[in-house]
Order: C-alpha cells, then sequence, then structure tokens
C-alpha cells in the first residue's frame, strides 16, 4: 500500500509541478493577478506532495519492506537503522528522490520569501521553478523509479555499499544537492528576467541572496566529499580531480564568479547580461554535473549506477533548460543593456577580472574532463590525469591571488589603481618575510609550494590589514571572511602537498618505528566484532618524547555480504598536522603487518579555510544595507498598489 | 559584433557540447568495440615495476591474458581493486597490470596497502604506450588472445557480472 502512495503522490507532484509552469506563466502573459497569485500556493502542495513521497521511501527502509526492488537492493535485515535511513539516498532512485525533494523545498522557500519581488516578477521565476521541478519528477517516474516493486520479496537485502556506510557520505550528497539547487533560483530569475526584456536591480538584489545561500551549501558539501575521501578511502589523498569530484566543482566554480559579478550589477547598472549569463551556467553546470555521474560517460568512482536511458533523459533536460535559457540570451541579451560604465581603476573591474579568471578555470576543468571524450569523438584517444590538472589551476590561480588584495584596496566607482597598489606594499613586505619564515621553520618547501604559501600569506595580510582600516557591515566582514578563508585553504594546501612525510613499514608486535619525531608502537592486530562487520584491529601507540599522545586503531573490515575487506584508516587530528594509520596486508602468520604512516601537516586548515569561505558567503546574508534596499522597495510596491486601486 | 559575439557565442559552445556529450554516449552506451578489438594489440617494450625485466608483446605470446591498466591516483581501480584480486587468485588466466603514469613509489605503496593481484606489471610512467593502446582513463581492461590479438576491451571497473557474463565465455572459446 505504501509504495503505491508514494508512487501516486509523485505523479501527482508532476501534474502540479506542469500547473505551477503554466498558470502563473499564461497569469503573466495575459495580466491576470489572480492566475499569478495562485504560484505561491501550488508551490506550497507540490513541496507536500514530493516531501511525502520522499518520507514514505524512508518509512520503507526502516520497515524493511523487501516487496520494493530499491529497498532490498540497498539495504539488509543486518544494517543498522542509521544506515537504513540513510540508505535512503545511496544510491541513483533514492538520490533523485533527495534532489526532487530540495528541489520542492527550495521553490516553496522562494515561494514564501519573495515579499521584495513584483507579482510578475514571482510568478516567472516560480514558472521557470516549476519546468525545473517537472523535468526532473518525469526524469523519476519515467527512468528511476524507487517504487518499483518485486514478487516474490526476497527474503533478505543485498545490503547498502560499505563505503556508503559512514557519515560522510551520508550528509555529503544532501548538501551537494542543497548547492546544485539552490543554483536554479538564480537561473530561474535570469530566464524569468530575459522573458521580460528587463532587470533590474531590485531583482539581482534579491537573487543574491539565494545565490550566497546555494553556494555556502556546495562548499560544504565539497568539503565533507573531500574529507570523505581523505578518511575512508585508505590512502590520504583528499582530492583527485575525478571527473565526478569536478562535476561538483565546476558549478562551484561558476557561482564563485557569479558571486562577484552580482556584487557590482546588484550596485549599479553594469554587468547585467554577464550576471544572467553567468547564472544560466552555473546551474546548467549542476545539470551537466548530474549527467556524467549518471549516465556513464565517464568513468570514476562514483558511478555505480550508469545506465544509457538515464544519461540520455538528462541530457534532454539539459538541452531543454540550458539551450533554451541561451537561445532566450543570444535573442534577448541587448535588452538587458546596461547604462552605466564603469571606470578602468575600479573595484568593479577587478571583480570583473575575478570572474574571468574563474570561468577561465571553470573552462579548464570543463575541458580536462570532456578532452577524452572530444578526441574519442574524433577517433583519437587521449588522456587526462591530475598531473594536468594540478599544474593548470596552479597557474590560473596566480593572477587570483595576486589580484584579490588588490580588489579588497581599490574604491567602488573611481578609484586609483596606483595609489591602491602602493598602499599594499606592507602587506606584501609581511608575506615576504612570514614565506621565508615559514621556509626556514619547516626547511625547504619546492617552488610550487612556496609560491602557494606566499599567496597565502599576502591574502592573509592584506585582508586583515584592510578589514582593520574599514567600516564593518555584514557584507564587507562576510567578504573578509570569506577571503581568510583563501588564505587558510592556500596555506594547508601547499604545506600538506609539499611537505608531508609517509612511511610505509612492516611491522612485527612490538616493534617500534621513528617518524618526524614521534614514535610508533604496533602492538599487533585482533579480532573484534561490531555492529554488522567483523574487523581486523590494529593498535598503534603513538608517543612523543616518551609521553603518548594517541592510540590509533586502523581496521580492515569484513562485510558479510562483501567479499573483500574495507581498510579504515585511523587518524589522529591535529591543529598542525593529522597522524594517519592504515593497515595494508597481513604478512606472515607471526603477526607482522604492512603498516602505512602517514603526518599530514595543516590539512585542517584546507578544511577549515572552506568553512570560513562559507561561513563569509552566510555572514553576507545579514547586510543592513541590503535589508534597508529590500525593505524601501517593499514600501514602494506597497505604495504603488495602494496608488492604483 | 562584439554585442552579437557575446550573445551567440554561449549557445554555440553548449550545442558543440550537447552534440559531443550524445554522441559519446551512443558509442558508449552500446559499448561500441573499440577500433582494437579484433586488431593485433600494438607493440610495446617496457620495464616492469618489480622483476627488472624488459617485456614485450611477444613475451605473452601462445596465452590468453588480461592486461589492466592502473594507477594508483585512480579512485576507480581502488574500487575495481577487490574484483580483480579475487578473478587473478583462480590462476584462470595471467593477469598483466600496466601501471601507468604513475610514480614508482606510489604505486608500489598501492600496491602494498590493497595487495598485489598482478603476475606481472607493466610501468608506463610517460603513458606513450597506454595512448598506442586507446587508453581512455583507468582503469580499462584488455583481453588478449595466444596470437597477440585484442578480443575484448573494458572502459571502466570490473564487475564479478562483467567476468562472469562477458569474460568467463570468451576466455573458454579462446582457451586452447
Amino acid at each position: 500500500m505504501l509504495p503505491a502512495i508514494g508512487q501516486f503522490n509523485l505523479i501527482l507532484a508532476l501534474v502540479l509541478s506542469l500547473l505551477l509552469t503554466v498558470v502563473p506563466m499564461v497569469g503573466y502573459a495575459k495580466n491576470k493577478a489572480n492566475l499569478m497569485h495562485l504560484g505561491r500556493p501550488l508551490a506550497y502542495v507540490l513541496f507536500a506532495l514530493v516531501l511525502s513521497s520522499f518520507l514514505i521511501l524512508i518509512t520503507l527502509f526502516v520497515q524493511q519492506d523487501f516487496t520494493v526492488t530499491y529497498v532490498w537492493q540497498h539495504s539488509s535485515l543486518a544494517l543498522p537503522l542509521r544506515y537504513r535511513i540513510t540508505a535512503t539516498w545511496g544510491a541513483h532512485e533514492g538520490s533523485i528522490l533527495m534532489w526532487i525533494t530540495i528541489q520542492a523545498l527550495w521553490v516553496a522557500l522562494v515561494a514564501k520569501f519573495s515579499g521584495a519581488l513584483k507579482p510578475d516578477q514571482l510568478a516567472r521565476v516560480l514558472s521557470i521553478l516549476g519546468l525545473i521541478t517537472a523535468g526532473f519528477i518525469a526524469f523519476i517516474l519515467f527512468t528511476s523509479n524507487p517504487f518499483e516493486r518485486t514478487f516474490p520479496a526476497p527474503l533478505d537485502g543485498r545490503d547498502l555499499n560499505p563505503l556508503l556506510q559512514d557519515f560522510g557520505m551520508i550528509v555529503h550528497p544532501p548538501l551537494l544537492y542543497f548547492g546544485y539547487v539552490g543554483l536554479s533560483v538564480a537561473f530561474a530569475l535570469s530566464v524569468a528576467a530575459l522573458i521580460g526584456g528587463n532587470i533590474d536591480e531590485h531583482w539581482i538584489r534579491w537573487s543574491r541572496k539565494w545565490t550566497n545561500m546555494a553556494w555556502a551549501f556546495l562548499t560544504m558539501g565539497i568539503i565533507l566529499g573531500s574529507w570523505w575521501a581523505y578518511y575512508e578511502l585508505g590512502w590520504g589523498g583528499w582530492w583527485f580531480w575525478d571527473p565526478v569530484e569536478n562535476a561538483s566543482f565546476l558549478p562551484w566554480l561558476a557561482g564563485t564568479a557569479l558571486i562577484h559579478v552580482q556584487a557590482v550589477s546588484e550596485r549599479k547598472n553594469a554587468f547585467r547580461g554577464w550576471t544572467v549569463l553567468l547564472a544560466i551556467t552555473a546551474f546548467s553546470l549542476s545539470v551537466l554535473g548530474t549527467f556524467l555521474v549518471r549516465s556513464g560517460s565517464i568513468t570514476s568512482v562514483h558511478s555505480f549506477a550508469a545506465d544509457p536511458t538515464r544519461g540520455l533523459f538528462i541530457l534532454g533536460l539539459l538541452a531543454i533548460f540550458a539551450g533554451g535559457a541561451l537561445t532566450l540570451f543570444a535573442l534577448r541579451a541587448d535588452k538587458l543593456k546596461s547604462t552605466e560604465s564603469v571606470a578602468f581603476d575600479s573595484k568593479e573591474t577587478l571583480l570583473l577580472a575575478n570572474s574571468l579568471i574563474f570561468i577561465v578555470a571553470t573552462f579548464t576543468v570543463l575541458l580536462g574532463t570532456l578532452f577524452p571524450m572530444i578526441f574519442e569523438a574524433m577517433g583519437e584517444k587521449i588522456s587526462v590525469g591530475a598531473p594536468y590538472f594540478g599544474l593548470m589551476f596552479f597557474l590560473i590561480m596566480i593572477p587570483m591571488a595576486m589580484l584579490l588584495p588588490v580588489g579588497g584596496q581599490i574604491r567602488w566607482h573611481k578609484g586609483a589603481l596606483g595609489s591602491s597598489c602602493l598602499a599594499l606594499w606592507p602587506y606584501l613586505t609581511v608575506a615576504i618575510l612570514l614565506t621565508a619564515l615559514t621556509w626556514w621553520l619547516v626547511g625547504g618547501i619546492n617552488v610550487r609550494g612556496t609560491v602557494c604559501v606566499l599567496g597565502a600569506f599576502w591574502v592573509f595580510s592584506a585582508t586583515t590589514g584592510q578589514f582593520f582600516q574599514q567600516k564593518k557591515h555584514a557584507s564587507f566582514v562576510g567578504m573578509s571572511v570569506a577571503h581568510w578563508g583563501v588564505a587558510f585553504f592556500l596555506f594547508g594546501m601547499a604545506m600538506v602537498e609539499h611537505t608531508d612525510t609517509e612511511k610505509d613499514v612492516l611491522m612485527r608486535p612490538g616493534q617500534v618505528i621513528e617518524l618526524g619525531g614521534k614514535t610508533f608502537e604496533f602492538k599487533g592486530v585482533e579480532w573484534v566484532s561490531k555492529e554488522n562487520y567483523r574487523a581486523q584491529q590494529g593498535q598503534v601507540v603513538v608517543s612523543e618524547g616518551g609521553t603518548v599522545i594517541a592510540t590509533l586503531k586502523p581496521q580492515k573490515r569484513h562485510y558479510p555480504k562483501q567479499q573483500n575487506p574495507m581498510t579504515e584508516a585511523s587518524i589522529h587530528p591535529g591543529l598542525t598536522k593529522d597522524i594517519y594509520v592504515s593497515l595494508g596486508e597481513q604478512v606472515n602468520d607471526a603477526g607482522a603487518w604492512a603498516v602505512r604512516i602517514y603526518i599530514k601537516p595543516f590539512i585542517r586548515w584546507m578544511w577549515f579555510g572552506g568553512i570560513l569561505m562559507l561561513t563569509g558567503a552566510v555572514i553576507g546574508l545579514f547586510s543592513a544595507r541590503i535589508k534597508r534596499l529590500e525593505q524601501r522597495q517593499r514600501d514602494q510596491m506597497m505604495q504603488e498598489s495602494l496608488g492604483l486601486s | 559584433m562584439k554585442k552579437v559575439l557575446f550573445a551567440v557565442l554561449p549557445l554555440t559552445v553548449f550545442l558543440a557540447l550537447v552534440i559531443l556529450l550524445y554522441v559519446n554516449m551512443g558509442t558508449h552506451s552500446e559499448r561500441l568495440p573499440s577500433p582494437l578489438v579484433g586488431k593485433p594489440a600494438p607493440d610495446f617494450q617496457l620495464p616492469t615495476l618489480y622483476s627488472g625485466r624488459t617485456l614485450s608483446k611477444q613475451d605473452f605470446k601462445g596465452q590468453v591474458w588480461l592486461l589492466n591498466v592502473f594507477g594508483s591516483w585512480c579512485p576507480s581501480c581502488r574500487i575495481e581493486h577487490p574484483v580483480l584480486a579475487q578473478f587473478a587468485e583462480q590462476k584462470i588466466i595471467p593477469v598483466v597490470g600496466l601501471n601507468w603514469k604513475d610514480e614508482y613509489l606510489d604505486a608500489d605503496r598501492w600496491l602494498k596497502q590493497f595487495g598485489n593481484p598482478y603476475d606481472e606489471i607493466l610501468v608506463d610512467l610517460k603513458g606513450d604506450v597506454a595512448i598506442d593502446w586507446g587508453v581512455y582513463g583507468a582503469p580499462e581492461n584488455f583481453l588478449i588472445d595466444a596470437d597477440g590479438v585484442i578480443r575484448y576491451k573494458l572502459v571502466g571497473v570490473l564487475t564479478p557480472e562483467i567476468i562472469e557474463n562477458e569474460l568467463m565465455p570468451l576466455i573458454k572459446e579462446l582457451a586452447p
């Protein structure tokens, strides 16, 4: 019964989302206020329906209803309750249902918090969002129905992939979805603006909050993904330029460009077309990312559930959404003409430069991801790996780090580039001194690492200096916090990439080795039984100067339905370094094991930097200036409507 | 003119992208055999990771063998590894690794950590041989028959199903 209800609600939701697409848009075209006002309630009901479907799927997992194909494929009787719940979005069908739920939530929130929008603007935005939602609901109903049944039901399920039985993997996908889906708001706004042929600063100001929020979620999702790879995949890497990682990185890069350009186009009538184009790009890249993950076009660690039909469907959605938006853009971009000119010596120019750098980065990563395909289409073969991405990205981010402090220094509208650069001298001096100090303390970092460290101190000292010289309001504080994040990230990355130490050793029980001024004593390996697996658990006692710092317990986990063990590293996290121990193979019957020991300096700083960036984006939401302007807009709208009636 | 370019360029780029994705998906969905399938395997001269020899195609003549392209930097290889290990353990055919664009130390560490399923490991540090073989991304698998002809190619991760349904029947057919 429950599965049927879930399915039925989804069908209803499809109908409603199509209504949401059509009704407000017709209302806009015929200028009928009552039709336009229907958008809001439709959005709320749509969300309620989709949410109920999602909750039903969770319930089916909790109840272990193995008549549902998706449930027995990704769960088992032995699976603990918390993983049964999270298994709901552990594979394709459920995760798309979650995507739709988040999309519908976002639509409902847009409907709720849109007081600063004129009714005709809101009607168009909701209509476009309705179309996007309808596309994804159709996708789930026609290609990936999570409520499909199996009769007779199997006695036990296949179990959830052990890699996904983990906290990081539980929260990583939803966060990314919040980010992807959040970008659809800026997209909808752009398309709505193109349809009407006009866009004003109120509108951009309104969409800016949504972009910031989406970008913050995306950042968090990417950080968690990186953290998960670090501790779960068992060899200490934190970013692999895997196509699917790139798929989440692309919208992030475009979103970063968008956030910075919106800061200009919200203040003055400039870069309007560029803002619209970037918003379209950012969301289109989210959909493209989904395509890459789901179609199996690209080999990757994530492509568990690749299926050409699904790929084709998403490609169709991408063609409709992005193709439609870009066609509109081609036809009407001239209507969004910017009227104010921008002086070269101004913050505006530097923000534009920022967006160009990030777009170049976006396309570099995109090309690197697609190059193998392009060449294959031409009948040739080529391979692109981490070295390409690492080098290209390094080169592109040099101007980014160089220009960031200049952008912070120079004034809006009419600044002076020369004197701004002069004012930055002290910061550069500080940065060079600190880099030299780091070089001396750490003892020899290669060129790339040194450049990164210099960039980190340069951004940090300038941002700090500027912070104390200016009047503090929320958007300025947010910006500073985010830029500190950039500095932390750069520093952490430089350190972990260029000064980490590692050792692979064969250890007998009782044996002691030294690494990085610490001693590691191997106590041997024993079998332990946990909830739904058994593990060979090693014990390594780490001490420094005779005192024990940590006892690490790396594991080889054996899950009943998996042939091969999972490696689970044990990490002692620290402010300046992580100590990371994982088990290799058992070497002989006397209890000797291959043990891998890493010291990862400052790796937390990278993620902390990411957290600062997203915190900055969130702080920016509380801008008093924007609140004031929105209130003024609301008052004006009120007056107009009173004046009319 | 500049205005028109700004307006039309994004759409043009996008259309090219969609066509590319579509064409590519068409070839992938049917797993169109690589042009190399049915042709003699490209020649190579490569050092090995551990045994200190230099091997060429001729050294594998007279037997059916599997070439698995891998790298320690490749997350999918980590996923594929247990499946490959299980297959290699059965000793049905020799499993040869092509360690692709990998530093010696990284590869060695990776193999020590997860286990070495390979009978022999060829080292293609620069990736030249991989290009001759049309390698598109790691992991990739080639089945080569006793005459040195490529009979099967899989881009992507081996799964127990693929081994059972595609690889094993072919091996039975090719084995003398």
